[in-house]
């Protein structure tokens, strides 16, 4: 493999990882709030959620773009305030993601909270516990296995990111050209049939471990809670 | 401690509106199955919120919606033992005990694993998963994971009626320690009437969500309306007969005969007569199988609902016991209150639970 190769497949892991990990905690919070909370606007949020799901990726990139570039209502603020630029960066490109992701890891997350007993989470609390320890000390560890196959989704799914990615960062080699875009790009220019398919291997083989590493997660789990 | 419950809930199609006072000691609600039982129980544990009303523990107000007021069940320090135990899944035994200590805070003196174990049995399970407990098992975990969270008040709603009748007859004894020597002051849920006068101090009826009777158990007992009524007499073990594998015990309303029991001579133990065992005679009987006889007065006539028997409630000696007869009886014996009787009993009749 050629370095540009490799520097793609590096970038595309830390843009899906970066985009798995910092979405998660926020994954789990909404999956919570649309499982086991009712309020005012909760469709709205659900709706909101489930967005990029079926909305075109470019369009998905282009409201991106509008909004946390350089010019964006929320992209000055950020830079401004705090010095976060995303437009034409790697971390935008793992936001880009990120969106892409989140009703993935969402979705995954508030059905496996939703299968937890209620009637244990109130035990626990005649037991003492307030709502966070709840969710913490009972919530949580029932319903990790579908953590787990949210965050594994939203991995996947960010590895395998293109459209709202190269709308909203471009294709900039070594800081915004993950392994799709890379792959897009050989497949223009002659003579670059070759490369394209070694990428594809290594696109397949990556999402083939992170697929058998969540089952080997989710079964160990799974024997912890059977044996004992 | 004293418990004081005032309140409101419900829709149209059931309305539970409850007032009543508990004492220390071991206070069973109870009532046939839909007389809100449970939604009573779950308003003082924090599980429902009122519609209207007060609860108050000590003096201490945890609901009064007239003021806004809701204390969060966490807050309330109240256990809690669900008909299905509801013990963690992903924890071992020993975990699920000491859940609720983590949040107890400090005051551990009065409630420690070891003597709650040892009170309950449990020692042997410790390490063990709860899906691998039986449910007699399962119950006796549940309480002593409600008790190590040092509640000031525990509330048991039906912790028996998943459970067969060898298992309930395993578990009663620990409910009774519970009451005897934890000290802990119980709101007990039950429809059924042996556990009622095994376990109670006092009684609460409640008829489609209305508290009809409270009162001593066994002052209030014999006026349940259900088909298993009947009277409780306090007594103490006198002695055993080993020849015949009985036991005499000593009450207010005179000496009975019971099959053998376990218990020491000396100890204190409730009898549980079925109304449908009670005999009546007008005349002391002669050359009859039954052991026991005990004189008594008629102190009240109730038809059943068909008026094709009654129940005759009698005063033994303050003793308060009913016997279930035919009309046809009640009419030939020309029974009347104030009419003297003697109640006889068969020994066999009684349970031993």
């Amino acid at each position: 493999m050629t370095p540009e190769e490799w520097t793609a497949v590096r970038l595309s892991l830390l843009v899906a990882t970066t985009a798995t990990l910092a979405s998660l905690p926020f994954g789990v919070a909404i999956a919570w709030l649309l499982a086991r909370r009712r309020f005012w606007g909760k469709s709205l949020l659900d709706t909101l959620v489930h967005l990029p799901l079926i909305l075109p990726p470019v369009v998905t990139g282009y409201l991106l773009l509008i909004s946390f570039g350089k010019r964006g209502p929320i992209g000055a603020f950020l830079d401004e305030q705090f010095g976060i630029v995303f437009s034409f960066r790697w971390t935008g490109a793992a936001l880009a993601c990120a969106v892409m992701g989140f009703p993935l890891l969402v979705r995954a997350i508030r059905l496996s909270i939703e299968a937890v007993d209620t009637r244990l989470e109130s035990a626990a609390g005649t037991l003492g516990a307030n709502p966070l320890w709840v969710f913490a000390t009972v919530t949580l560890p029932l319903c990790l296995s579908g953590v787990i196959a949210g965050a594994i989704l939203c991995f996947a799914k960010s590895m395998g990111e293109f459209g709202a990615t190269i709308t909203f960062v471009s294709n900039i080699p070594g800081e915004t050209q993950t392994l799709p875009s890379l792959i897009y790009t050989l497949t223009q220019i002659p003579g670059g049939d070759a490369g394209a398919m070694r990428l594809t291997l290594v696109s397949i083989a990556i999402s083939m471990v992170a697929l058998m590493g969540s089952e080997l997660l989710a079964r160990r789990i799974g024997i912890r809670r059977m044996a004992g | 401690m004293s418990l004081e419950v005032d309140v409101d809930h419900g829709r149209e199609s059931f309305r539970l509106s409850a007032r009543f006072s508990a004492a220390p000691g071991l206070t069973a609600l109870f009532g046939r199955s839909g007389s809100g039982k449970t939604t009573l129980v779950d308003i003082v544990g924090g599980l429902i919120r009122p519609d209207r009303g007060k609860v108050a523990i000590d003096g201490q107000a945890l609901v009064d919606t007239e003021r806004g007021l809701f204390v969060p069940k966490h807050r309330r320090r109240i256990g809690y033992v669900f008909q299905d135990s509801r013990l963690f899944p992903h924890l071992s035994v020993r975990s699920n005990l000491l859940y609720g200590r983590w949040f107890a805070g400090d005051g551990g003196a009065a409630a420690d694993l070891a003597s709650v174990v040892e009170l309950l049995g449990i020692g042997h399970l410790l390490e063990r998963r709860p899906d691998s407990l039986s449910g007699g098992e399962k119950q006796r975990v549940a309480i002593g994971r409600a008790l190590l969270a040092q509640p000031r008040l525990l509330l048991m709603d039906e912790p028996l009626a998943s459970l067969d009748e060898a298992r309930r007859a395993e578990i009663l004894p620990y409910i009774e320690r519970l009451r005897d020597a934890a000290g802990v002051p119980i709101l007990y849920v039950s429809h059924s009437v042996t556990e009622v006068a095994r376990l109670a101090t006092t009684v609460v009826i409640l008829t489609e969500g209305r508290v009809t009777a409270v009162g001593p158990v066994a002052d209030i007992l014999p006026l349940a309306d259900a088909g298993d009524a009947g009277g409780v007499l306090d007594a103490v073990v006198a002695r055993h007969d080993e020849a015949f594998q009985l036991s005499v015990l000593t009450s207010a309303a005179g000496d009975l005969q019971v099959p053998r029991l376990s218990a020491p001579a000396g100890a204190p133990v409730r009898a549980y007569i079925r109304a449908r065992d009670v005999m009546l005679s007008l005349r002391p009987p002669e050359e009859i199988s039954a052991l026991n006889v005990l004189a008594g007065r008629v102190v009240a006539i109730v038809p059943t609902a068909n008026g094709a028997q009654a129940d005759v409630r009698l005063d033994c000696n303050g003793a308060n016991l009913t016997a279930r007869l035919t009309a046809k009886s009640v009419q030939r014996l020309a029974l009347a209150p104030g009419r003297p009787v003697y109640a006889v009993i068969k020994s066999v009749s009684f349970e031993r639970s």
